[in-house]
């Protein structure tokens, strides 16, 4: 990796033209066993798509006239953006409680929140039928204002936006731009509170579209505050990814996190695991709540009652005694085994609102199941931004230190 | 939405107030606009004790709005409910009732406040002032309407790589053309009356009250959702043709209106919080860096 702390305080535009064309060279082994497996489904994917926008919906999806939202909504989009929740929680938590506790894994998930959503809320793409009007909502007179969508479109643009910024300082480290860097580090604070505010917007507002779906989803799930649920459970699916994302990325890329950083993580990761706690529980006793006034004991008797008793308990209530043992006893596996199970449990809560308890009435043989080549769009997605994740950690400080030039200012 | 566009439909109501066969919304008669507003949207009656389910409304919607005619030869279509589809706009089921075989024709209801429309981000799904619910092409195909109907009615063409929705438009263009709804007009037994909702729902309750026993006193649409374009008058409770009962009063926009006012609220506080609340914890880092504490 090409050190640049010794480049000079400016550069002129083809210089860092000619250290950006050095850089796309491919680093390190090329056939390693995951570049062996994600490439040829990433491959298969791209072939996919192709086919998707040339034949339509119908020839990839098994989406039908009842279930009109599959996987690529229900896991893609509801899913993929509550995992990106631990970029708001995070950057609240640093850049305006200005705790430094928690400053090294930072960017980290300041990326891996931009990846998701250039990717995962970019599936929606996929999923449009007449993609070619996706810019309506942005230019053109017939703007839908009172569409809960149209809110969340315009967030999720102005929301990857501001998360840009808020990772940009490493792109102009990474170019050794110092006075970009400067300019940039100080747009931070302020990417960071219009982010949150969005981020509130449109985790919830991605709950409050089924709002209208009033008598399709089962009652036990349907209720008016899913909105505040789906904040609620961003907070702690977000803090979940970033302790399960952070186990992995300290295997594969630990040479690049210094003594240091090593060494404080053991506390980060209790940290995080007393917060999941925390959000877990108020997330819990909302439930709670909700399900007592909503009257619903006799639907607990039934099958779906189980399940919803399996969610609740098992991938709720379990997970969130979990965390607070491991953060008690400083038990990173008991930990990282609550991390786990609160995903599936956001995997199974959205599917559940999206897909599962969706006209519970259906019978099975008519109900929506995802085709294989909807999984393997789905996958190939998840494997490229892996990819891109990984160009990126191996070329710009994300686990690294930044150069010492911009040490006194971030 | 729907009841601002209320303040519509300059004098439509007087040319309609007569139901004589295509002089419904002649363009003469709108010179009266200024004397006559009704505050009511255009809609259907259909009563169901008269439909012998002969299935010409359901051949005239597919000429007037070239989908593939229906084979009315074919009387297995009858023997299971069917749903409308991308190819029918509109469909007449049989149910067997505790009357016996009662016929219902199903389509678009035409909501006064359309869940799909409030849905639309980029106001495909329109409510016209007249009455109809239209989609136009502008359309992004997110599939959202789908999602907030309550009656299931907008279809989408999977198997295209161009897309549409396709739904009853209560044939707009014929009404701009000052003509009714193909099937209103294709009926031959009378049980669909077009006019101003208004007065449909006058001659639905005159209908319950004068022929006692004949009919449910049930107006379904009057209130259901908010209220409907289309309303239905039966003769045995709506559950046993298929209607859904449960779905409450409430026009469907409202379920989603409290999320969309904690919006702007949010947009104003949690900034505001926030910036507040990083004043306060950076102050406290620079007094800790002049007394010599750790820095950062």
């Amino acid at each position: 990796m090409n050190s640049l702390e010794a480049t000079a305080e400016t550069k002129t535009f083809k210089e860092v033209l000619s250290f950006i064309r050095s850089e796309l060279k491919p680093k390190g082994k090329i056939f390693t066993p995951f570049t062996v497996i994600s490439a040829p489904i990433i491959l298969l994917g791209a072939f996919l798509v192709l086919y998707r926008l040339v034949r339509g919906l119908g020839a990839v999806t098994n989406l039908s006239q009842d279930f009109p939202w599959g996987i690529w909504i229900g896991f893609d989009v509801m899913v993929g953006v509550a995992f990106a929740g631990g970029a708001y929680v995070l950057t609240f938590v640093v850049y305006v409680l200005g705790s430094q506790k928690y400053h090294s894994i930072i960017r980290a998930t300041v990326l891996n929140g931009l990846l998701a959503y250039i990717f995962y809320a970019g599936a929606i793409f996929l999923d449009l039928g007449r993609w070619w009007n996706i810019a309506n909502p942005l230019f053109g007179n017939k703007f839908g204002a009172n569409s809960v969508l149209f809110l969340i479109a315009w967030h999720f643009l102005l929301y990857m936006m501001a998360e840009f910024v808020e990772f940009s300082p490493a792109i102009a480290e990474w170019l050794g731009l110092r006075k970009v860097r400067r300019f940039l580090g100080s747009l931070t604070i302020g990417a960071v509170i219009v982010g949150i505010a969005l981020s509130t917007l449109h985790q919830s507002g991605l709950g409050a579209l089924f709002m209208m779906a009033k008598g399709k989803i089962h009652p036990l799930w349907y209720t008016e505050f899913i909105p505040v649920l789906f904040f609620v459970s961003s907070i702690f699916a977000g803090l979940s990814m970033v302790i399960f994302e952070g186990t992995i990325s300290h295997r594969v890329f630990g040479d690049q996190i210094d003594h240091q950083d090593h060494a404080s993580y053991h506390g980060i990761v209790v940290g995080l695991s007393r917060g999941c706690a925390v959000a877990m529980f108020v997330y819990f006793f909302a439930q709670l709540l909700i399900f007592i006034h909503g009257w619903h004991w006799a639907l607990l008797n039934t099958p779906m009652g189980y399940w919803y008793l399996a969610e609740m308990l098992g991938l709720v209530a379990v997970p969130c005694f979990l965390f607070l043992q491991g953060a008690r006893y400083g038990n990173l596996l008991i930990i990282r085994t609550a991390a786990i199970l609160t995903l599936v449990g956001i995997i199974v809560n959205r599917l559940n609102i999206s897909i599962i308890a969706f006209k519970w009435w259906i019978p099975l043989s008519e109900r929506y199941f995802p085709s294989w080549m909807e999984v393997v769009i789905t996958l190939a997605i998840i494997l490229t931004e892996v990819w891109v994740f990984r160009w990126i950690v191996n070329r710009m400080p994300v686990f690294r230190k930044p150069p010492a030039w911009a040490e006194e200012n971030h | 939405m729907g009841i601002d566009r209320r303040t519509f439909l300059k004098g439509l109501g007087v040319g309609v107030a007569s139901l004589a066969p295509g002089s419904a919304l002649l363009p003469a008669r709108l010179e009266a606009g200024e004397v006559t507003v009704t505050k009511e949207f255009m809609g259907v009656l259909v009563d169901t004790t008269r439909c012998v389910g002969c299935r010409s409304c359901e051949v005239a919607c597919a000429e007037a709005n070239k989908l593939p005619s229906p084979d009315l030869g074919d009387t297995s279509a009858l023997e299971k409910i069917r749903p409308t589809s991308i190819k029918q706009w509109t469909v007449v089921n049989r149910y067997k009732t505790e009357k016996g075989e009662v016929f219902a024709k199903k389509q678009c209801m035409h909501c006064n406040q359309p869940g799909c429309v409030s849905a639309c981000l980029v106001k495909a799904m329109e409510k016209r002032k007249e009455g109809p619910v239209t989609w136009d092409t502008n359309c992004m195909g997110c599939r959202f309407c789908m999602i907030s109907c309550p009656f299931d009615i907008p279809k989408f063409e999977y198997d295209s790589a161009v897309p549409k929705i396709q739904k009853c438009s209560m044939c707009w263009e014929r009404l701009k053309k000052g003509e009714r709804p193909a099937c209103v007009e294709a009926c031959p037994t009378e049980t669909l009356t077009f006019g101003p909702r208004r007065e449909l729902l006058e001659e639905a309750n005159r209908r319950i009250y004068g022929e006692s026993g004949k009919y449910v006193s049930h107006i379904y649409g009057e209130n259901e959702v908010g209220g409907t374009g289309y309303l239905y008058l039966a003769g045995v409770p709506f559950e046993q043709l298929g209607f859904r009962t449960d779905l409450g009063k409430k026009a469907y926009p409202e379920f989603s209106k409290g999320f969309l006012y904690s919006v702007p609220i949010v947009l104003l506080l949690w900034p505001a919080l926030l910036a507040g609340i990083h004043a306060l914890t950076k102050r406290e880092g620079e007094v800790k860096n002049k007394e010599g504490g750790e820095k950062r």
